[in-house]
């Protein structure tokens, strides 16, 4: 399919935009704030459950806000290569662009890695929702075995906000490696698939969680094919617009459900 | 800011496809898209219709064996009545108003040679139709459709074991409104981008026809309030299948104790109204726009007080998203609260009253052509006054705490939402189809299916205010047994019996939409006399809608009767307006 593109002189047809700016930019302002309410839904639930429940538990270790701590960094880092790569882009630089925009992947993927951890660990700890498979060696008698049988809403909250925010921080990945290698990336992405799938337990958060990105290689393809394009400066900066908005709901999660659950309190 | 320099816009142009599949099945094109949205509904509002109709026979004969379906037992009537609110609601207000005529239209009437996004639009369009084949196979699955209503209140939506189709059924029904909501979300960004970005050159916001304002206001709500229900429901979901307990608190079902503890139900009641009520005005708001067009339209005079038009759908969208609370005043909140609600919830009526008078304004005095799209804009000025007067009286906790989840609500969203906005798709249609499909409707067979469904409609819903004031309850299914109802049993026959008729009457509809794409008189382009950019352009429009070319908007969209123009009306892109001043 070709796709017959107006000449840039052309948009004088139309009346001067509203907030003087590219459609799909706008696009994307308006996504995001539906996604701020689907988080803000997320958020709300999250704070009545915490309201309603007497001797809400604050069980998370030094380690786990370590940990946190760690993850926070990797997701600042990459908001600073992500506008380093927005600036590259500007600049016509299409080299730098496209290596800030692997190193912002890679910032992203050592966040989810962390995180991913992080849920094996407490798993394993016994913070966990019944869904998740049993890891063998049985459960140690630690406090989160206490805190799951007696404040379920602890688990069931930590899970769903932090599953939505890795979703959103996975796809973001996806997305910008798409804007980077375009259809270059979806071999990538079915090694990574193939990769996390095989490579561990059935008990990994891992394990279940790649099919994701068997789900997004699906759904990429079935874009490119219906727009294969190539990318200009503009779907970088959109690609950042999403990528620092991910970012910034961590910027609420991290106290909201980590500092203000830390064990001093 | 960056230095570079962007094209204000985007190229939003394709070429026209060639192929069969991407030009009637995959298509880019939001004229077609439109009609697949269209169709869509088409197909829904007839599988809801039947649901209602079974569920008419079952109330009055509890013990009738249907052909091939058998008897209705208590729990399949809740079935039919959750499936049939949740595929009217979404599939059909949601979806033909806004997805099909909005789709179609609103690109043309701004002046646009397609949607902002047209692969996206693509999408939303199959994303629904995915959510809709979801939602019908819960029929088909073990355990059979949902029954927790349209509204999904757990406990009873949030535990597989709570009854026969809640399993499997109920999951079907919570990842087809998921769906639902991921393209209602695409298509509602979609619309406020082209509403705001491809408005052709003196297409001025406070030029546009009061159907785009409508469309534009409608996609705000929807951009709002869907994301918050995909948030419940995939929260919904996690109860359901990850044994988390959001929505459950501790209970027992036949004395087993469930597994679940410390959620809450009204957690999903405050997730769930704060999208359900401006989900209301999303199936509302485009009628409201498309009534005021017709009204201007058909009495050759210009809107009344079309400024404050805008802002009373405007206000109407903003208030809407902070009365939610007026569906849960049995719920036990604090009075305070619920006075905070009531009095914003009256406050809708304010906007609400003012659009009803500037409809009477419109046509006051006017030079009236009873068209059959004129006959359902006025029948939705009556519906929808008749349907509106009950709200402020269910906005009063007070006397909400006797007719709370009576017929009287039934009878109260029914005229309004149900079929006042049905009353809009069918205005849309009788309006739009020489433009679509090239050919004129049939007049004398809409005519019936206008009067049928008038009367027919107002006799099957305004009884159920009496119903609900002598406190029958929603959602029960064997009225005849119930001593303190039997008094009322004539008046639910005579409902059936209206039903009947009614039904009877959408299959001449029906007939005539597809006796007239083949037999109708051929339509000129501009059969209405009307101004708007669509009555410019061929029928059907080509491909990019103008034939290659952007039209320039001098005028407003209601220029009738204008004193001193040669004829009674100025189209919108006519250069020379002789005001007389
Ligand atoms: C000034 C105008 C209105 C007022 C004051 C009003 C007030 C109310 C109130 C208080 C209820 C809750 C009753 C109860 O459950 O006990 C209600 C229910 C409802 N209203 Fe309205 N309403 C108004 C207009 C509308 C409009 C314009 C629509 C739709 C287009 C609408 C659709 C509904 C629906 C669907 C329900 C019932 C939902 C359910 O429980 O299944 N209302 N209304
Ligand atoms: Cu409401």
């Amino acid at each position: 399919m070709s796709e017959a593109t107006l000449p840039h002189e052309m948009p004088s047809v139309y009346e001067p935009s509203l907030f003087g700016t590219y459609s799909k930019k706008i696009g994307m302002w308006l996504f995001l704030m539906s996604d701020s309410l689907t988080f803000g839904a997320l958020l709300y639930a999250y704070s009545y459950g915490r309201i309603s429940t007497p001797n809400w538990p604050t069980p998370f270790h030094s380690e786990s806000i370590v940990n946190a701590t760690i993850m926070t960094a990797f997701l600042l880092t990459s908001s600073l290569t992500m506008v380093l790569a927005v600036r590259a882009s500007t600049e016509g630089n299409a080299k730098a662009q496209r290596l800030w925009l692997l190193a912002t992947m890679a910032c992203g993927m050592g966040f989810v890695l962390l995180h991913g951890r992080e849920w094996s660990k407490l798993i394993a700890e016994g913070l966990t929702l019944p869904v998740f498979p049993k890891p063998p060696g049985g459960e140690t008698a630690s406090e989160f075995v206490n805190v799951s049988k007696t404040v379920p809403q602890f688990a069931a909250t930590f899970f769903g906000l932090t599953g939505m925010h890795m979703l959103h921080v996975t796809l973001g990945v996806v997305y910008l490696g798409i804007v980077a290698l375009r259809r270059y990336f979806i071999p990538i992405l079915l090694v990574f698939w193939l990769a996390a799938w095989l490579g561990t337990p059935a008990y990994s958060p891992f394990h279940y969680g790649a099919h994701v990105l068997l789900l997004a290689a699906i759904v990429c393809s079935i874009i490119l094919w219906l727009k294969p394009k190539v990318y200009d400066s503009s779907d970088v900066e959109v690609a950042g617009l999403y990528w620092h908005f991910v970012d910034l709901v961590w910027m609420f999660i991290f106290p909201l459900v980590y500092l203000m659950s830390a064990k001093i309190l | 800011m960056a230095t570079r320099e962007f094209a204000a816009h985007d190229a939003h142009v394709h070429a026209a496809p060639t192929s069969w599949i991407r030009k009637y099945v995959f298509s880019l094109d939001h004229k077609v898209i439109g009609i697949q949205y269209f169709f869509l509904a088409l197909t829904a509002v007839f599988v809801g219709m039947f649901l209602s109709l079974l569920m008419r026979i079952h109330l009055i004969w509890p013990a009738a064996a249907l052909p091939l379906l058998g008897e209705i037992k208590p729990e399949t009537y809740l079935t039919l009545l959750t499936m049939h609110g949740t595929i009217m609601v979404f599939f059909v207000l949601t979806t033909a108003p806004q997805g099909g005529f909005g789709n179609y239209f609103l690109p043309i009437q701004i002046g646009a040679p397609d949607m902002a996004f047209p692969v996206l639009n693509m999408l939303s369009f199959w994303v629904t139709a995915l959510a809709f084949v979801v939602m019908l196979s819960a029929f088909f699955v073990v355990g059979g459709a949902p029954l927790h209503g349209w509204t999904g209140y757990p406990p009873l939506s949030a535990l597989p074991a709570a009854g026969p189709g809640e399993a499997l059924g109920a999951d079907l029904w919570v990842i087809s409104i998921a769906l639902f909501c991921l393209g209602a979300l695409m298509s509602a960004l979609n619309f406020i981008t082209t509403t705001l970005d491809m408005r052709a050159k003196g297409m001025t916001l406070m030029r546009m026809p009061l159907t785009c304002w409508a469309w534009f206001i409608t996609a705000i709500l929807g951009l709002l309030a869907f994301g918050v229900l995909l948030s419940a429901g995939i929260l919904l979901l996690l109860d359901r299948n990850a044994g988390t307990s959001f929505f459950v608190p501790l209970v027992t079902i036949n004395g087993q104790l469930t597994g679940h503890r410390g959620g809450s139900p009204l957690l999903w009641q405050h997730l769930f109204w704060f999208f359900g009520h401006p989900e209301v005005y999303i199936a509302i708001l485009p009628a409201m726009g498309l009534c005021s067009q017709l009204l201007s339209v058909f009495s050759r005079k210009p809107i009344f007080g079309y400024k404050a038009m805008v802002y009373a759908m405007l206000s109407i969208g903003f208030l809407g998203f902070m009365v939610w609370g007026h569906h849960m005043f049995m719920s036990g909140m604090s009075p305070y609260t619920a006075f905070a609600f009531s009095v914003m919830t009256m406050a809708i009526g304010v906007p609400s009253a003012i659009k009803t008078f500037n409809w009477l304004g419109t046509i006051w005095k006017g030079r009236i052509r009873f068209t059959s799209p004129m006959l359902f804009a006025l029948g939705f000025v009556s519906l929808f006054i008749s349907g509106g007067i009950s709200g402020p009286f269910l906005a009063q906790p007070v006397l909400d705490i006797q007719l709370h989840d009576t017929y009287f609500v039934v009878g109260h969203f029914h005229l309004i939402m149900g079929v006042a906005s049905i009353f809009g798709i069918f205005a849309a249609t009788y309006y739009w189809f020489p433009k679509m499909f090239g050919r004129m409707m049939n007049e004398g067979m809409a005519r019936w299916h206008f009067f049928i469904t008038l009367i027919g409609t107002y006799a099957i819903f305004m009884p159920m205010h009496y119903l609900g004031m002598a406190a029958h309850l929603r959602r029960y299914s064997q009225l005849t047994e119930l001593k303190y109802l039997h008094g009322l049993v004539p008046l639910q026959e005579f409902m059936t019996y209206a039903a009947f008729v009614t039904i009877a009457g959408q299959f001449l509809f029906l007939f005539n939409l597809f006796w007239s794409m083949k037999f109708g008189e051929k339509a000129t382009d501009n059969p209405w006399e009307a101004t708007t950019l669509e009555w410019t352009t061929a029928t059907p429009p080509p491909h990019d809608n103008f034939g290659g070319h952007i039209p320039v908007v001098y005028n407003g969209p209601y220029e009738y009767s204008v004193p001193g123009a040669p004829r009674d009306f100025i189209m919108q892109t006519d250069p020379a307006i002789l005001k007389a001043h």
